[in-house]
């Protein structure tokens, strides 16, 4: 068995556990993502909403923090984008960044912490495949 | 001792899990695992079964070895005996697939490791290290080896520089995550040694005083209390 047909198997199995469709997210995007929580015995969706500051990994391996200002506390949550606790992501706001990274965010607040909304989308924004 | 299988490590990967974890894997593809003799207490004073994996051409293999792979009916590189009580339910020539494995069930791995050539104290034994700086000249040498006047000779079994890995490993208590009966493959949580297509053996853990079963509900319910 030849080395390329393991790597084969191995992206079988993890594209069969890819999420079909995602939304394009990127670096400065305000993103909604609906995950779901279990609360008391039960699961209900819960939603958290933030900016984008970080996306790294590929394929099932790929997650995304989304930063958000919670009571005056810097709140960052990383969310496997692939994870079946992840019902639904919803980009509400594209920002325009010059940076992948936009850790220099959790050094500022308020006024100084905003983003610039994007003028137009670019065209090369391409949706996340699986 | 149960029955093992052999098989090629095929890589890691990250799977979800009914409580929808990411758990760590490494796919193990234990394909064409075969029954290649039958060893009993009359005509081999013990009982064992002996497995081959891996099939190659003819002329792989020596004229002695074709030869006593003949009742098997396949041609084998690899062979590994497996000591049993009772061989009863096993014949010559008889497939050997991934289903001897149950998900959830805990296991053995065995391979080898990968060579990482001539290492020094800091890498083969986690050896501390002197100051880099500051005038030192002592950076990374294994100091003091003994004593001067007694024992005025070094142990034996000193840890010291020189080749590390390129040898069998053992990785105990692994959980069996995924059986793919149809691909013939293994997802066993967490790493196992050896490079990828490497040969390795997996075989139901050995345990001393505890039940397969008790173990196996005990691991189960840790997970659960994690949530």
């Amino acid at each position: 068995m030849s080395r390329l047909n393991a790597r084969l198997i191995i992206k079988e199995i993890e594209d069969a556990q890819l999420k079909p469709s995602l939304p394009a997210i990127s670096p400065g995007d305000t993103v909604k993502v609906f995950a779901k929580i279990v609360e008391g015995g039960k699961e209900r969706i819960q939603a958290y909403e933030g900016v984008v500051i970080k996306r790294r990994g590929s394929g099932l391996n790929e997650t995304i923090t989304v930063r958000r200002i919670f009571q005056g506390v810097g709140v960052e949550r990383t969310f496997p984008l692939h994870s079946p606790r992840i019902d639904r992501i919803e980009v509400t706001r594209r920002g325009e960044v010059r940076r992948a990274k936009l850790y220099y965010l959790r050094g500022l607040q308020g006024k100084a912490a905003r983003i610039k909304e994007q003028a137009r989308e670019k065209t090369e924004r391409q949706p996340i495949k699986a | 001792m149960a029955l093992g299988i052999l098989g090629q490590k095929l890589g890691m990967t990250q799977i979800f899990d009914d409580k929808d974890h990411a758990v760590p894997v490494t796919v193990v593809a234990v394909g064409s695992n075969v029954v290649t003799q039958v060893k009993t207490r009359e005509k081999d004073g013990y009982t064992a079964v002996q497995i081959g994996y891996g099939e190659v051409k003819p002329k792989a293999l020596t004229k002695g070895e074709q030869g006593h792979l003949k009742p098997a009916g396949k041609l084998l590189r690899h062979l590994r005996e497996f000591r049993l009580e009772d061989v009863g339910a096993y014949s010559v020539g008889q497939e050997i697939k991934a289903d001897l494995f149950s998900v959830g069930q805990v296991v053995d791995v065995v391979g080898k490791s990968i060579g990482k050539g001539f290492q020094g104290m800091q890498h083969r034994w986690n050896a501390g290290r002197g100051p880099m700086a500051h005038g030192s000249k002592f950076h990374r040498h294994p100091g003091s080896i003994g004593a001067g006047t007694t024992p005025s000779r070094v142990y034996k079994g000193a840890k010291m520089p020189g080749k590390m890995g390129d040898e069998r490993v053992t990785v105990k208590k692994l959980t069996v995550v995924r059986v793919d009966a149809e691909r013939n493959l293994l997802l066993i949580k967490g790493a196992i040694p050896g490079a990828e297509g490497g040969l390795v053996v997996v075989r139901p853990t050995r345990l001393v005083g505890s039940s397969e079963t008790r173990l196996r509900s005990d691991a189960s319910a840790q997970s659960g209390s994690k949530r």
